[in-house]
């Protein structure tokens, strides 16, 4: 049985060399890579810019851009790595990639609406970077009025467009999902054999599907504003500036559960694979995914706590937004007693799961800071704020997409990567990140502001502590381009289920077959079984 | 507070400052307990139970409802302590003491301007008393911005055509840092300044160094006779607007049937949209003055018409009664005021 | 998955007959196909629901607010093209059910025919909408640098003692305003852009529905539809009953105002 691997003859890579065989394909595997290629290119533009204002963050003097030009950084750098990188990430590259399998389908429900949704990400990117070639937006990420419907005079009509645009892609996304999951199952798979992944990419799917329209018609009302002078947040006409908060946080607190949902789903794999355990508490883990998409929902206005809106309103949101903790933390919970009594082992894709729940840990425990009112009135707006979500959003939802990459690589292209540089990688990751961010929590208690070009003199140890560790970080992330390309010609290769690890797509071959299974499984059994898998092969089916 | 130099914990100048770092500290502790608790699991777990060889699988074991519960429970009841407590934080953090001295702030990209009632007028510059509450009453001239004091631990946003307002007690003489902490355009990071709280004795010097305009009060006689208001709001009620003498606190009935209370959203109102709310038995003859006169002059008019109520110059903008306008400034919301 | 036993074979439960021509190859039965696309449709059409949404927020606030701008300014809406249009919409409603129920039966020409007139009625929507927003342009109506408002509650000219009063009881309504003309004239800019963005966006929609029905009212030409696969005249229908329900709430909110005086 353990004859030499080889890359099998027939894999979906191999279906058709041609241009035109990739970018009008159906198969959601190629979609898969495409967008595995697009959002590179714009975390890489992102991480650009981030570049640029820690480098500016260096010294206390607005020494390295000007004033307008490094708000157009901060702005650009927020733009993309929320709506261009973080959004589709997990979801269309892992989840396109990895749902039909594991749920023993041959395709995604809407493969034609899938290539649709590529095509529309496309557009938006391109008008997003358009605008950022012919000048920039300079409102921050939030766009908030009247400064971004009168005030500025950066291009924010185009960069707005984009946004608009990508949300569709990132619509077509969930309900391609949605649908995919309720009537794509192979017979057997009921809901509660679904891999854990499944389930956080369907909760992720809610929010998405939900929570998107909105910001495409907030939107929609500040293009009116902006293009035509109509008057809807305009305070001289009687509008409110504070209504479009409301309106854009709606969605944009959802939002960062879509950026978090499916990288908590890639942990649970990862977990359960590096422990040869299941998942302790399954259904609690289920469950949770879906909380945390409904919570999310009604939480909003703890980001207006100091706007404007009255105590009262204050004292509600705040307190639903701690019941957005506890779903989060019986996850932690759960993946922590799913250590107990493993076989624990330290690859590549566990060390970034280890990452993903430290920071996680703490990214979490520090979103309760801030849904503390008397607390939150100190810090919100300052770096203690920005520490918070980079914890989250590149400790836990990067950490838990190169963790995903690094495990089914050798799935989606049949060979392994250096074992030995893609553990450094993962361990500069984490250093490196927590020498740029956990400062940040110590400067913004301080006082720091937030999209500050300059600042006092006294902080300036700590901006340059956080500053140095981005370097690290920097390098962290570059690794793995250079070390996946590589194994793309010389990697080892893989076999079918190099990890030993559970659930369908293990049991096909590495590159997969274009239509997936040569015959639809039957599902008999639980997931998260390890007893009957041999360590590195498995039975083709 | 700092370490070889370099400041890690600024400074406690206000009289809640220590309460917000109190509940800092609460969360931060309950915090770190269960991050290191995770950790140090996480990592003993992964070593005790390394896998030791090819093919080893885990136990079998696939949950416990009693440990979902526990910690399900546990963390909500921590979380509900937290909530509590942060609650009761910002309740005293919202709520002025009645007898709280008024200052005006006004954001414009990219400055912030104060005024003192005595007259005192400061750019970027605050000079205040240690000792006494004092409540700041903010607005923007256009876009959205700020107005945060780390030291003091508070901050509001300035909303253009609304009133805000924060409130602290200093309690240490020195020299603390303003900043904007809401992005309003190129020069957010420039939108800082500094607030020096000074003893009470030094306080009333710096003031007796007087504002030029004399106090609020008097700059706003000075522009009550410049807008002509007294050419029909005559003392003796016999012009062709309402005498505003003795008129601050009062009721007054209007036009359409409905009363009003006269405080300082009223008086806004009336000046910059007159028919507003046009008291009975008068004409709508009063022009508008909205887009003539700014805020800072607004304020200086409201307070010479309060100059004229002496009995009532504590009240401030609190609509009853009358159906609110939302283009009048929403008086800063403070909870359980059905009273006055 | 440790305990996978596959199947000898093929697809869960097909029957022996082949499979239609229309079936695509990631599904196993021709329901289970529909069921896809239905759910997929309903799905989309609960985002749409969530993008209107939004404004009807809007709306909802600003005439809590503002309610005696928003009257007057509904009151200056034409009740007669409004009606017009709400009767054009549900009749193209009932004619898309037909187009539908002719695709369900195979009735070829019959499902075309309702298609058209579908679209013959959503064009006669699109006319009237046409005609009421030149009659705002004409009025300066549309929000912005060029808007004019002339209030029922129109403010006196006060010149030189000039008294005459207008008493807000002799107006419109035997109600006490809320509003000053002044304030009625910057507010009633508020109801204007949501009118605008509301009835616009659901323009818009319209035009993609008439664009849709187009491309169906082809296939069915082309005979590509029958009674087991239909489903795109389904989808469409969908949609376009979803368009109409919109407008059947976007007609009393925007026309139908404090009417009753």
């Amino acid at each position: 049985m353990l004859d030499k691997l080889r890359i099998p003859e027939r894999h979906y890579l191999h279906e058709g060399h041609s241009l035109r065989s990739w970018l009008l394909t159906k198969d959601h595997k190629r979609i898969a890579i495409m967008y595995l290629m697009s959002i590179s290119v714009m975390f890489f533009i992102g991480g650009l810019f981030a570049v640029g204002i820690r480098f500016e963050l260096a010294t206390p003097q607005g020494d390295f851009v000007t004033a307008d030009t490094y708000n157009k950084f901060f702005t650009m750098h927020g733009i993309i790595m929320v709506f261009f990188f973080l959004i589709p990430s997990i979801p269309a590259v892992l989840g396109n990639f990895l749902i039909p399998p594991m749920i023993g389908a041959r395709d995604l429900a809407f493969p034609r609406i899938n290539l649709l949704s590529l095509y529309i990400y496309w557009i938006g990117g391109i008008f997003t970077i358009y605008a950022m070639i012919t000048g920039g937006v300079d409102t921050g990420w939030t766009f908030y009025t009247p400064y971004s419907a009168a005030g500025s005079n950066s291009h924010v009509i185009p960069v707005a467009l984009g946004i608009f645009i990508a949300g569709f892609s990132s619509i077509l996304t969930g309900l391609n999902f949605i649908v995919t999951i309720h009537r794509m199952r192979a017979p057997g798979m009921t809901w509660f054999r679904l891999p854990l992944f499944v389930w956080a990419h369907y909760a992720t799917s809610l929010v998405q599907v939900l929570g998107t329209p909105v910001i495409a018609i907030t939107i929609v009302m500040l293009f009116v504003e902006r293009a035509f002078g109509f008057g809807i947040f305009d305070p001289a006409r009687g509008g409110d500036p504070v209504l479009f908060q409301h309106l854009f946080w709606f969605y944009s607190h959802p939002a960062v559960y879509i950026m978090i949902l499916p990288a908590l789903g890639v942990t649970s794999e990862l977990v359960s694979t590096f422990s040869k355990k299941t998942i302790f508490g399954y259904s609690f883990v289920a469950f949770s995914s879906l909380a945390i998409a409904i919570f999310g929902f009604i939480v909003w206005a703890h980001h207006m706590f100091v706007a404007g809106i009255s105590t009262y309103s204050a004292m509600v949101f705040s307190f639903l937004s701690f019941s957005v903790a506890i779903p989060s933390a019986v996850k932690v919970f759960n993946w922590t007693a799913t250590l107990y009594k493993g076989a624990v082992s330290f690859e590549t894709p566990m060390l970034y799961a280890y990452g993903f729940i430290g920071l996680f840990a703490i990214g979490g425990l520090t979103g309760l800071f801030l849904a503390t009112l008397g607390l939150d009135i100190h810090v919100h707006d300052t770096y203690f704020v920005v520490a918070h979500f980079h914890y989250i959003m590149v400790g836990g939802a990067i950490m838990g997409y190169l963790g995903g990459l690094h495990f089914w690589w050798p799935k989606i292209t049949g060979r392994m990567y250096n074992n030995f540089f893609s553990k450094v990688s993962a361990i500069m990751v984490f250093v490196g990140f927590n020498i740029t961010f956990f400062p940040q929590f110590v400067v913004g208690y301080l006082g720091m502001p937030r999209r500050y070009h300059s600042y006092p003199d006294e902080m300036q140890v700590l901006n340059v502590m956080s500053s140095a560790g981005a370097t690290v970080l920097g390098l962290g992330y570059v690794l793995p381009v250079i070390y996946f390309l590589l194994s793309l010609r010389r990697g080892r290769v893989a076999g079918p289920n190099p990890w030993g690890a559970s659930g369908l797509e293990w049991q096909t071959q590495s590159p997969p077959l274009t239509e997936n299974f040569v015959e639809i499984p039957i599902v008999t059994g639980e997931p998260y079984e390890y007893d009957h898998v041999p360590a590195k092969e498995s039975h083709l089916v | 507070m700092t370490i070889f130099g370099i400041p890690i914990f600024p400074d406690q100048a206000s009289t809640f400052a220590k309460d917000v770092d109190t509940l800092y500290f609460f969360i931060l502790t309950v915090c770190s307990f269960f991050a290191l608790t995770v950790a140090i699991l996480v990592v003993y777990f992964g070593l005790r139970y390394r896998r030791k060889r090819e093919g080893q699988t885990g136990a079998r074991i696939e949950g416990s409802l009693p440990l979902e519960l526990m910690w399900s429970v546990i963390p909500t009841v921590i979380a509900m302590v937290m909530f509590g407590w942060g609650a009761s934080v910002f309740y005293h953090l919202r709520r002025p003491p009645d007898d709280a001295m008024h200052i005006y702030a006004v954001g414009k990209q990219w400055m912030w301007k104060f005024q003192h009632l005595e007259g005192q007028r400061e750019i970027n510059e605050l000079h205040i008393p240690a000792g006494r509450p004092i409540k700041v009453t903010v607005s923007s001239e256009d876009v959205l911005h700020s107005l945060y004091f780390p030291s003091f631990r508070t901050k509001i946003d300035a909303i253009p055509g609304r009133y805000t307002e924060l409130w602290f007690e200093a309690s240490k003489p020195g020299t603390y840092h303003i900043f904007c902490a809401e992005y309003c355009g190129t020069n957010h990071a420039g939108m800082i300044g500094s607030v020096t709280v000074l003893e009470p004795q030094a306080y009333q010097a710096w003031l007796q160094g007087g504002g030029e305009g004399g106090t609020m009060a008097e700059r706003g006689a000075r522009l009550f006779e410049q807008h002509a208001c007294n050419s029909c709001h005559l003392d003796s009620g016999q012009g062709r607007g309402p005498s505003l003498k003795n008129i601050v606190g009062t009721t007054v009935e209007l036009t359409d049937g409905n009363t009003a209370v006269v405080d300082d959203a009223y008086l806004r109102e009336s000046i910059l949209t007159s028919q507003a709310k046009i008291v009975k038995g008068f004409q709508p003859l009063m022009p508008t003055f909205q887009g003539l006169i700014s805020e800072e002059n607004l304020l200086a008019l409201i307070e010479h018409v309060k100059s004229m109520s002496p009995q009532a110059s504590t009240a401030s903008g609190q609509p009853a009664g009358a159906t609110p306008s939302p283009n009048a400034p929403k008086p800063p919301a403070r909870p359980g005021e059905k009273k006055q | 998955m440790s305990n996978v036993v596959a199947h000898a074979g093929q697809h869960a439960d097909s029957p022996s007959r082949a499979h239609h021509r229309a079936l695509q190859h990631h599904f196993d039965t021709m329901p289970q196909q529909k069921e896809a696309a239905v759910i997929g449709m309903w799905v989309f059409l609960l985002t749409e629901i969530l993008f209107f949404g939004g404004l009807f927020v809007a709306y909802m606030i600003y005439r809590i607010w503002y309610f005696d701008a928003f009257a007057e300014a509904s009151r200056s809406l034409s009740l007669f093209w409004g009606g017009l249009n709400t009767a054009v919409l549900i009749g193209s409603s009932l004619t898309m059910a037909m187009a539908v129920r002719g695709a369900q039966t195979n009735k070829r020409k019959a499902t075309v025919n309702w298609l058209i007139l579908t679209m013959i009625l959503g064009c006669v929507f699109l006319g009237v909408k046409v005609i009421e927003y030149s009659d705002k342009f004409e009025h300066h109506h549309v929000p912005g640098p060029n808007f004019v408002w002339a209030s029922e509650h129109a403010a006196p000219v006060a010149e030189g003692g000039a008294e005459h009063t207008p008493a807000p009881e002799a107006a419109a309504g035997h109600r006490k305003l809320s509003l000053t003309p002044s304030q009625l004239q910057r507010t009633t800019q508020i109801y204007f852009s949501l009118y605008f963005t509301m009835t616009g966006l659901h323009a818009l929609h319209m035009i993609i529905g008439i664009g849709l029905m187009s491309v169906i009212t082809w296939m069915a030409w082309k005979g590509r539809f029958d009674e087991e696969y239909y489903t795109p005249v389904e989808l469409s229908g969908l949609y376009w009953h979803f368009v109409d329900i919109v407008w059947i709430f976007l007609f009393p909110l925007l026309y139908l105002v404090e009417r009753h005086t």
